[in-house]
């Protein structure tokens, strides 16, 4: 229990950190925008918001206390959804901010910025709602006829893989958001095309966190023989790290890209074809890390 | 649970090459977007370059990937080697 009020407390630092770096985003403005400005705000604290739940969750429900699973169970809920949070809550902040900034140079485009920044940001919660989902999977699977030895490094690790994994795509899911409510408010006629470059820019920046996601489940739901050498217990839990902060990497890198070619597609539409082809190459190639990343924590958890 | 000096070694070296990966992962992807990044833009400015921008954003990303790849290689260097 003294484990878990610990993963509590980082879940909790971090994401009201996260926040305020947030909300300190925002300009002064007023009316539409100041309305816009709370609407944004609003989804960007939701990130903190499952991160205050989890931690609530952590600190009143009385855990059964017969397991020593449960300190690995308390801590990888609390570091998922802690630094799941992170990256879904600055991400969800740039296209508030954007649209806000946007929404005073171009009055008449408020609706459609309204409206773009709301999927942007949705968006860029979908990371966090991952780590969420594992938080609670932790928080309520019985895990008490699993073998104590490895599970424990697998449960540390799912929490470490998805935690992790979210902070890249939370963050570059937003820089995308960002730059489309900017390029929508310079040039309203290539709205449509901004939109859903926008979101296949985000889907591409997705895939890593997806992978977390994915490693999470493997090591939650795998089942590993008993165990004592510590070995065992390493692998799993290494598989996890490396996926989740391997994930960090492509996920801010394919965000800079998808960033860049939605702002450049907003001024100069006639170059949408090569933009778009450029823009995926580029992913492509950020992306080889994290399938390096994924791999390494496959033959972890699979082969050795 | 027994914690025996070979034990140790090989659950170190298993720890190491998750986080060897991992980290290892962050720079050359945050790096490689930035060249994408830099080449979108370019390209938005002058798309008749758009081949000749295309091949130099590739070489740079090759080179910005070789700390990767020396990441992946420690990896499975200690997992399967070591």
């Amino acid at each position: 229990m003294g484990l878990g009020a610990i993963g509590a407390a980082v879940g909790e630092g971090i994401a009201a950190s996260e926040a305020n770096l947030a909300l300190s985003r925002k300009p002064e403005m007023s009316g539409d925008i100041f309305k816009t400005m709370l609407v944004g705000q609003a989804i960007a604290e939701s990130a903190a918001i499952f991160a205050l739940v989890v931690a609530m969750i952590l600190l009143f429900t009385s855990f059964p206390a017969d397991s020593p699973l449960m300190i690995s169970v308390l801590l990888a809920a609390g570091f998922s959804m802690g630094l799941g949070a992170i990256g879904s809550g600055i991400g969800s902040g740039l296209p508030a901010g954007e649209a806000c900034t946007g929404m005073a140079r171009q009055p008449g485009m408020s609706g459609q910025l309204t409206t773009n920044m709301l999927i942007g940001s949705a968006v860029c919660q979908t990371p966090s709602i991952f780590a969420l989902v594992i938080s609670f999977i932790l928080l309520f699977s019985n895990f008490s006829g699993q073998p104590v030895s490895p599970t424990w490094a697998a449960i540390l690790g799912a929490g470490f893989a998805a935690g992790f994994g979210a902070i890249g795509s939370g963050f570059g899911g937003g820089l995308v958001a960002q730059t489309s409510c900017e390029g929508m408010a310079r040039e309203p006629s290539s709205a449509g095309t901004v939109t859903n470059m926008m979101l296949l820019g985000q889907a591409v920046t997705q895939t890593t966190a997806i992978y977390g996601l994915l490693v999470a489940f493997i090591l939650l739901f795998k089942g590993f023989a008993p165990s004592d050498n510590i070995a065992a217990a390493m692998a799993p839990l290494g598989a996890g790290l490396c996926m989740g902060i391997g994930a960090i990497g492509p996920g801010i890198g394919e965000g800079a890209t998808a960033r860049s070619a939605v702002q450049w597609m907003a001024r100069n539409k006639k170059a949408t074809a090569e933009l778009t082809r450029s823009m995926l190459v580029g992913q492509a190639v950020s992306e080889s890390t994290g399938i390096y990343s994924l791999v390494v924590a496959l033959i972890l958890i699979f082969v050795i | 649970m027994a914690i025996e000096g070979i034990h140790l070694v090989e659950a170190a070296s298993l720890l190491g090459a998750g986080l060897a990966m991992g980290l290892g992962a962050i720079g050359p992807g945050v790096g490689e977007g930035l060249v994408g990044a830099k080449a979108c833009e370019a390209i938005g400015r002058n798309p008749a370059e758009a081949g000749l921008l295309t091949r130099t954003m590739l070489v740079g990303q090759a080179v910005s990937e070789s700390t990767g790849i020396y990441s992946l290689v420690v990896a499975l260097l200690l997992l399967f080697v070591v």
